[in-house]
Order: structure tokens, then sequence, then C-alpha cells
């Protein structure tokens, strides 16, 4: 399979829909490009599992080189393993959801879709890159955008969401790009992160660079204290914008922290670890305290994603091989659910155009189909079996018990004890909006239409799929976790 | 057919898939079918049943009888391996048949009870998740598929709980349920994690093979054990995890029967029952778990006795009973709490289902002040509650005595402080008695003090009512001890499931006939005398009087729920405002404004310093190469 294909489309769609004549026409090309993409990602996964059941053992499967500069060393090097064809199963899935959930979106259609095209290249280009810096490069793509579907198709305090999400996570690059150079200079002149995972990093700039990189990635993965664009982003962006940003966007910093931090700079990683669980421990519950106050949808689903994605910090940061493959689980759980959370807060808003929780009620017996999928991803975040972040979560904790020293033990306990409070605002939030007594003017509110019910549907299907057989996850991320982790385990 | 017990559960879920999807356009259908999935799945359990009865002798000797059908893996990274495996074994067969058999009979009163709802397909569905998730809690055969079932039990009674969604105190109800659910879950995950850091797997049968290792280390046996009991205290309603049940009452009346009787609050029970390899050799884990039941049943019992919601008082009955089994449990007697959840599962489906009939034939009424005299309208209803409460009080023959019996005899011959916590369990026992006589005395003696016309329910309502008092009668018959002549066949059943405990720990009683025979009549006198005492205080009841002093105390429930509003609610809230208030909004957002802040400031001085006079700009040049001067002596010194 050619992965360039994973580039090309999207870049195609984004063409095309800037050439249509009429917004109908845009809709459906968006709609169909995605659909690709969806279709392109499943068969990928079909690809890749039957190469590896035929016994291909080869790190990354599908890889291609081509140099771009010479006297740099830069090289469009793809290629992908299980991880990230998780990762961009999940896009995939996350892109078509959104495009669908646009369908009314009347200001700038054709501006809209083209970038919300763009950054799914970019998040695809971020997924496949085996070279540090067309990887940073796609990286910037799939920021640049969200500074103007905020700014531009926004609500609320638009503008300063818009500015504070492009500043943090422009530092966020930043950072990341002083690690790649350090990396560079000092680990033999390359970008390539399968020739960087061959040499020996001299332990010094793996001192510096791991802090450098991890927290740059970090800040897009909503490291404490680094988090606070998370909310107010969120909560400004249109829903495809909010979907994006915490379906795909935060996967990038969790992605990178795992594949160039720890696994490039597996030292640093030791030496930094304790240092992760402690931000990530408090990223948890004080996410989960945090969304106890809110009032706003949105707000609570904001916050709730800083105490989800505390749980792929910590995985990553415990350093074994079954919390990383929980880690990237979550990573898979958390984007569909959230994205899913989103759609269905759009759902909501669209019809009561309030996202507070405080003025809404009863709304079950209205929207019946919104509602169970209230029900549905909110009993997902708070860890119900069946659903994907059960066992995700699950996964997670069992490989953070492996360390048996106090100071993990505690870590640990304090992330579990997270599903007690996420219980608690999560039923608060479904109790105000769907339970109570129906306000008058809400009686004759629509359920979702048709494209909505298709987005919240597809999404949905993942959900189900890893929750109930979360084997074939498992299956494909595993491998992958246990490279990082002989890495790990070799590195002093 | 073993093999096939994969469609116990299976037959529940596609009916709660085809009556949930169908909830709008079933009707009435959707009430049979799913109490036909239900049948379906009783029929297959008691096949089972007695496949394993008829089990060769040296098979079940060999295999402790356990068989283990392996489904697919379901959690699979190559360092972690999670089977989704169900086993069947005497334990879990009888929880079948409990579960399916009472389940069946609580659909079919559904059907009539629930008929004038307009939520009734949805009701069906969601009985039958519950139905589902209690199947996969007992079939599973690993920690990790219990605890699935687990949660989905807690899921279902959030559901049902607050199925009447409309009413904010219904569904605070549930949130209450589900949350305090969620804090004994900790309790268990905890107990999962250590469990599994230390085996590597989650399976009974590989951690009781592993038990001869594990049990080097007590204190680790003995903190996985107490974080299981965390679990247990929340599914099964005890101290300090309690306070959920009594409200749960806002759900429709056959949810209570389901979840009092069939499902959910025995999980508990099950779960420890079925680690009794990890419990026999945990001791202290064994002395906690006999306070609290102690505790919880004496607690439950005096706030019974001053309640006047009659699904209030068997609600508080059902605490009590539960800590009668937690005490069974805690003096390793695990043979004797299994006899007694079976027949506390018949009275107490019995109860609160002829309670649902009082009911309905009052309008809705649930306050027994404005009952009275029902027993002229109501006959069956009537006469099924009355075996209901002789059974709950342990009159002989029926079910209710041979159980409590047994825990009782139990108690009394464990260690040296056995007679003192026998005693405690007589007084709890009293108690129950008394306020199930006081229940029946106000509600159906007398004369009639409210208003409308009572009548007695369909039939589709009684049968079930007059089935479950058959069983509470003859129920007890399984489990006959040897001074009746009878050979305890509950015991010999579950016998090789308990082996493993039994050669650390004995679990027979050991006791002169003559010395069990007049401690029977003792229980059987102590409870007579709280049948006389709820006689006289109740038999011509009228609603005048007023409670005071410790009683109110009890009616008020000793003001827990209060107490753990004040004590855990409030600042946990404190908490969360402070971290929103204090550290998000003015401490880290303002950090980062400030920054932002900052740099604009910054820049607009630094723009200052570019003033275009070449002479500054000559005198900075000048600075700075003494100060890289400076900087390289700095260095050569070093």
């Amino acid at each position: 399979m050619n992965l360039l294909l994973l580039i090309l489309i999207p870049l195609l769609t984004a063409v095309a829909v800037f050439m249509m004549q009429n917004n109908n026409q845009v809709r459906w090309i968006a709609f169909f490009g995605s659909a690709i993409q969806l279709i392109l990602s499943l068969g990928l996964y079909v690809v890749y599992t039957n190469a590896r059941n035929h016994g291909d053992t080869a790190q990354m499967l599908f890889e291609q080189n081509m140099p771009l500069f010479k006297s740099w060393n830069i090289n469009l090097h793809l290629g992908v393993d299980g991880i990230s064809v998780a990762m961009i199963m999940l896009t995939a899935f996350v892109v078509v959801a959104g495009v669908l959930m646009s369908w009314k979106m009347e200001k700038m259609t054709k501006e809209f879709y083209f970038l919300l095209i763009l950054l799914s290249m970019g998040a695809y280009g971020f997924f496949i890159s085996l070279d540090l810096f067309v990887l940073f490069f796609f990286l910037e793509i799939a920021v640049i955008p969200k500074y103007l579907l905020i700014g531009v198709w926004g609500s609320g305090k638009k503008e300063y969401s818009a500015n504070k999400l492009a500043l943090m996570l422009m530092t966020g690059s930043a950072l990341v790009l002083v690690g790649m150079f350090i990396l560079y200079f000092g680990g033999g002149k390359s970008f390539d992160i399968l020739q960087l995972a061959q040499t020996t990093i001299p332990t010094w700039t793996q001192h510096i660079c791991f802090p450098l990189l991890f927290v740059g990635f970090g800040v897009f993965t909503a490291l404490f204290p680094f988090h606070t664009w998370v909310p107010d982003g969120h909560s400004s962006a249109p829903t495809a914008g909010s979907m994006f940003l915490a379906g795909i966007s935060m996967k990038l910093g969790g992605y990178g922290c795992l594949r160039v931090a720890t696994y490039l700079l597996p030292e640093g990683a030791k030496e930094y670890a304790n240092i992760i669980l402690l931000l990530s421990a408090i990223a948890i519950l004080y996410g989960a305290f945090a969304t106890m106050m809110q009032k706003d949808l949105k707000y609570i689903n904001a916050y709730s994603s800083i105490s989800h994605c505390g749980f792929v910090l910590l995985g990553i940061g415990m350093l074994t091989k079954v919390a990383i493959t929980g880690a990237i689980m979550q990573m898979v759980s958390h984007g569909l659910m959230t994205a899913l959370f989103f759609a269905v807060i759009g759902i909501i808003y669209e019809r009561t155009h309030t996202r507070q929780v405080n003025e809404m009620g009863g709304l079950l017996k209205v929207m019946p189909f919104t509602i169970t999928l209230l029900f549905i991803v909110g009993l997902c975040s708070l860890g119900l079996p069946g659903l994907s972040g059960f066992v995700a979560e699950m996964t997670v904790f069992v490989g953070s018990w492996e360390n048996p020293d106090t100071f993990h033990r505690i870590v640990t306990v304090a992330g579990c004890m997270s599903i007690v409070v996420t219980a608690v605002y999560i039923l608060r939030a479904i109790g105000k909006t769907a339970m109570g007594p129906l306000k008058e003017e809400y009686n004759n509110l629509s359920d979702a239409a048709w494209h909505e019910k298709l987005a919240t549907i597809i999404l949905l299907v993942g959900i189900i799929a890893i929750g109930v057989a979360p084997f074939w996850l498992n299956d494909l991320v595993s491998p992958g976790a246990e490279l990082i982790m002989q890495k790990i385990q070799m590195a002093k | 057919m073993l093999n096939l017990v994969w469609l116990v559960p299976l037959f529940p879920l596609i009916g709660f898939i085809i009556t949930g999807l169908g909830r709008n356009h079933l009707g009435k259908a959707s009430g049979w079918i799913a109490s036909l999935a239900i049948l379906a799945s009783f029929v297959v359990s008691a096949l089972i049943f007695i496949e394993l009865k008829t089990l060769p002798e040296d098979i079940a000797e060999h295999t402790t009888g356990s068989h283990v059908v392996h489904l697919f893996n379901f959690i699979n990274t190559h360092a972690m391996q999670i089977a989704f495996d169900f086993q069947i074994d005497a334990l879990s067969s009888i929880f079948l048949l409990v579960i399916t058999g009472i389940g069946f009979l609580i659909h079919i009163y559904s059907i009539s009870y629930m008929s004038h709802d307009e939520g009734f397909g949805k009701f069906f569905a969601y009985l039958n998740l519950f139905v589902f998730s209690m199947l996969l809690l007992v079939l599973g055969a690993n920690y990790l598929i219990l605890f699935i079932g687990w949660e989905g039990v807690g899921l279902c009674s959030y559901l049902l709980i607050g199925f009447w969604y409309k009413n904010i105190a219904y569904t605070d109800a549930a949130k209450k349920a589900f949350i305090m659910n969620r804090i004994g879950d900790l309790g268990f995950l905890i107990g999962m994690f250590l469990l599994y850091s230390k085996c590597n797997a989650l399976d009974f049968k590989s951690i009781e093979n592993m038990m001869p290792t594990l049990m080097n280390d007590p204190s680790y046996i003995t903190a996985v054990a107490l974080c299981f009991f965390i679990g247990a205290t929340g599914k099964s309603a005890q101290i300090p995890l309690f306070t959920w049940l009594p409200d749960a009452m806002a759900g429709p009346t056959p949810v209570s029967a389901l979840i009092h009787a069939a499902t959910m609050v025995t999980a508990g029970v099950y779960m420890i029952a079925r680690s009794n390899f990890l419990y026999s050799v945990a001791p202290i884990a064994q002395q906690v778990i006999l306070i609290i039941g102690l505790a919880t049943a004496l607690l439950a019992a005096t706030i019974a006795t001053q309640q006047n919601d009659i699904k209030k008082v068997l609600a508080y009955s059902t605490v009590s009973q539960l800590g009668f089994m937690f005490m069974a449990l805690g003096v390793g007697a695990y043979t004797a709490a299994i006899f007694h959840v079976i027949t506390h599962a018949f009275f107490k489906a019995l109860l609160f289902l002829g309670s649902g009939s009082v009911i309905h034939a009052v309008d809705g009424e649930q306050d027994i002040r404005n009952m009275g005299g029902l027993k002229k309208y109501m006959k069956i209803t009537y006469i099924t509650f009355f075996i209901g409460c002789i059974a709950i009080a342990g009159i002989p023959p029926l079910s209710g005595f041979f159980s409590k019996d047994e825990i009782m005899m139990h108690i009394f011959t464990h260690g040296t402080n056995g007679k003192i916590f026998w005693i405690l369990g007589m007084l709890a026992a009293m108690m129950t008695a008394y306020y199930m006589f006081r229940l029946l005395f106000i509600t159906f003696h007398g004369t009639y003090r409210g208003k409308g016309h009572p009548h007695e329910s369909p039939a589709l309502m009684t049968m079930p009512l007059i089935v479950l008092a058959a069983l509470s009668i003859v129920g007890g018959f399984i489990g006959i001890p040897e001074v009746f002549g009878g050979h305890h066949a509950l015991n010999a059943f579950l016998e090789p499931i308990l082996l493993k405990s039994q050669a650390l720990q004995t679990s027979i009683y050991e006791l002169s006939h003559q010395n069990e025979i007049l401690l029977m009549g003792v229980a059987v006198f102590i409870a007579c005398i709280g049948i006389t005492m709820a006689w006289f205080g109740f038999k011509k009841y009228n609603a005048a009087d007023t409670t005071k002093g410790i009683a109110k105390f009890a009616e008020d429930k000793w003001y827990i729920d209060e107490l753990y509003d004040k004590v855990i609610v409030k600042p946990l809230f404190g908490i969360s405002k402070w971290i929103e208030k204090i550290i998000e909004k003015a401490g880290i957002d303002g950090i980062v404004n400030g920054v932002g802040r900052l740099i604009q400031v910054g820049s607009t001085k630094i723009r200052l310093l570019q003033s275009g006079l070449v002479g500054f700009y000559l005198f900075m040049f000048v600075l700075g190469i003494i100060l890289l001067f400076a900087l390289q002596m700095w260095l050569v010194k070093f």
C-alpha cells in the first residue's frame, strides 16, 4: 500500500473543495473525500494485519524514502507500525464524523471544509512520517488551521481562545523544534527516527532533549500545567473544530511524546519519568475536580479531556509494556469518545441554543436518540465495561501496578480515584441535561437529523468495537509498544 | 450442555436488544418477549444444574466440579492476557437458578404492574439487561469478567432507580446508588490490580492454585481481601456504603424486588463466597467482615422498626439480612451464607412483590399510616405476605428459620467471642420479627385509613406471589440440619468448591445435639417475643402517635446521610471549587495571561531601544565587547 495516498487524497479533496461552486457540492465532495479516507484507513488495517500475519516482522511496513534536502539529510521517509495504523484509523473516523457534523455550516462553507480537510492531511502526515523534520512540518499544518477555525467560525470569546490556543501550541512547537535540532546535532546529523533509534545518543543530549520534546508535545496533549488552552479552545471552537481538536490534535501530542521523546530518548525518559508521573496524576485528579464545577457542557468535556489525557501520559511515564499499550489504547478510545461527546453537545446546542446544563433538563423526552448517545458516551467516559474507556484505563492501571515501589503505587491509586470523581461529574451533567421536568420552550425540539445520526453512529461503532472486543486493538498496538519497551530496557 | 452455558446470558442479551430497539413499536409484546428470554435461560440453567448434579463422582472429585468454557481472549497484549471465560460449577449454577427463576417471576409480575406506564418497553429492556449483567457476574471465570457484570449491574440499577426520570428526587437517588457503588468499585479494582501484580492472572482457578505460595505473605492476602470487601460493601449495602439502598426505593417496585432478591445486593456475597480461598486464610479480613456484618444487621434493624414507608421497611430489612449473610461469611460459613441468599431471595421477592400489590391496590400510596385493614380486600396478597413475614422472622419450618439458624449456629461456635456475637445477632433477629409484624399489622389489620377503594391485584401479579410463597415455605428443606435427620443437601452440593477452604478451616460447626436443639428453641422463642411485641403495639394501630427520643433518631436513620454530606460531600465540592476558582482561574490562567501581557509590554519597551541614535548603539557595542572579554577571563580561570 502506498502511504502517500494518505496525504494525497486529503490534498486532492481540499483542492476539489476549493474549486466547487456551491455549498452543496462542497459538502458532498468533502464527505466523499473523507469517506475514501475512512475506507483507505480500514484497508490499511486489513493490509497491515495481513502482512503481519504472514510473518512480516519489519519494524515499519510500507516504507518509502525519498530525499528532500540532501545537504541537511532530510528525507520524506514514510512508514507505519501498529501504533500509527491505530492513530490513522482514529483520525479517519473523527474526520468523517466531523465533516458530517458540519453539514449545516453556512458561513464560508468552502473555506471551512478546506481547513478541516487540510487539518486531517496534517494529522495523517504526522502519523506516517519517520523523519522528524517532515513530522514537524505536518504538526504545524495541523495547528495553523485551528487558529482560523476558532477565530472565524467560533463562538463566545473566540479571539481570546484562538490566540491562547495558537500561542500555547506554538510555544510547544518551538520547544519541539529546539529539541529536534539538538537531537540532530547530538545524534549523527540525522532526522530519521529509525536511524536515530539505532545510534547511541549521548546521555547529556538525552537529558537536555527529552524535557524539551516531551513538554513540547505535552502541551498538545494537555500536560499539566500547560493545559489551559484546552477548555477555552474547545469551547470556543465550532463542533467539528472541537471534535478535531480533542479527537486528533491532542493525540498528535501523545503520539509525539511516545514515538519521538520516549522512543528516541529512553535514558531521558527514565530520568524524568517520575516528574511525568507526578504531573499526569495531578492532571487526572485536577481535571476531574475542575470538571465538577463546570456548568457549560463543552467545558465539562474539555476539562474531563485533561483528566483523561492524563492517563495517556501516566501510561507513558510508567515505562512498562502494558502501561504503554494502555496509553495508546487510551489515545484511540479518548479520541473517539470525546469526538462523540462534542458531536452530541453540538446536536443539543443546535436546538437549545445553550450549553449551560442549568438551563436544560428533561431532554430525554424530546431527543431520545441524542440523549441515549449522551448516556453512552458519558458511561464510556466514566469507564463502564463494554465501552472503550474501561479497557484502556484498565490496561494503563494494570501496567502501572507492575512498578512495585510506593511512589508508583500512590500515583496509580490517585489515578484510580478519578473513577469516582468522573462518575460524579458525568452523572451530574447527564442528570441536569436529560432528566427532570422538560422546559416549556423545549417541547418542540427535534431529534438528531440523518447526518448527525450517521456521524455519531460511526464514532459509536468504534467505541463499542474496542470496548467489547479489545483484543484486536491490543494485537495491533502491542508489538509497537514492545519495541519502545526494548529500547527503554536497554537504556541505562 | 455445560458447553452451552453461554446461552444463559445470551437470551437476556437478545431480549434486551429486541425490546430496546423496538421499545416504541412492540407495545405490550415487549413484556412477553423479555419474560420469554428469561424463561429460556432458566430452562438452560436448570438443565445445566441437573447435569452438574448427575456428574460422575470421579470427575466431580478431581476437578472440584468446575468447568471453564473458553469464549475468546478479551485482553490480549503479549504481556497481559485475560480470557473471556465462563465458569460453571455448583456455586454459579445455584445462582443461575435463583437469578433466572426469580427474575422470571418478577418479569411476569411487571407485565401487569407496569402496564399503564409510558416507558413499558424501555422498562423491560432494562430488566433484561439487568439480568444479563448479573448472569455475567456469576458466570465469569475471572475477576475481570466478574467486574464487567458487577459494573453492568451498577449501571442497570442506576437506569432503573431513576426510571421515572422526570422526578429529580428519583434521579438523585439513582445517582447516589451509582456513586456509592463506584466507591466500592474503586476498592474492588485495586484489589484486582494487587492480585494481578503478583499472580499474573485473574482467573479463580489459577489464583486458587497459587494460594500455597501466596500464603507466605499474609499481609498481602489481607490487603487483597479487604479491598474486595470494600467492593462488596458497595454492592451489598453494608456499612459504610449502605445508604443508597433505601433510597433506591425510588424505582418501580418490581425493580426493588429484583435488586433485593435476585440480583445486585447478592453480588457481594457471591463474590466473597467465590473468593473463599482468599478469605479463609485472611483471618483479619474475616474479623472485619464479621463485625461490619453484625453492625449493619443491628443498625439497619433499628432503623427498620421506625419507618413508615412500606418499601423503606423492607429495604432496611434487606440491609439487615445482608448483614446476617456477611456475618456468616465472616466466620467462614460460606454455605450458610449462600443458603440465606437463596431463602432470602424467595421471601424478599415475595415481600416486595406483595408490597407492590398493596401499593397498586391503594393507588400508589406507600405510607403505611394511610393503609390498614387491607386483609379484608386482598386475601391472596395478605396470606402470601403473612407467609413471607413468618419466613423472615425465622419460625420453623419455613425457609428463613433454617438458613438463619445455620448462620447463628456457626457464629455461636466461632472462637471465644462467638457467644457475644450470637447474642447481638439474636437481638437483630428479634427486631426483624418485630418490624416485619409491625408492618404486617399496620398494613393489613385494623381499619382502613386511606381514601379510595382497595382491590385485589390481577392474576398476573398474584400468581408470582403464590409461587414465591410456596418457595418460601419449602425452600429451607434443601438444608435441613443433621439434628432433624436431614443431610444438608446444599452443603454436599457446594462442598467441592469449598474443598480448599475447608482444608484450612472447618466449616461444619461442632455442637452437641441437645445444645443445638436448645439454641433453636431460644431462637424461636426470641422471634415469638418480637411478634408478640408487635401484636400488642400495633394490632389496633391508628396513626396518631409521633415518635420521639431515640426512636426519632432511628426514624431519621441515625442522621448518617447528613453526616456523609457534611464530612465527605461538602469538602469534596469545596476542593473542586478551590481548584476551579483559585488555582485554575487566578493561578494558571493568570500566569498564562500574564506571560502574554508581559511579552506585549516587554516588546513595547524593547522597541524603544531602537532609538536611532548612533551614539547609543556604539555605547551598547562597546559594552557588549567588554562583557564578552570578562566572560572569557572568567572561563579561562576555571
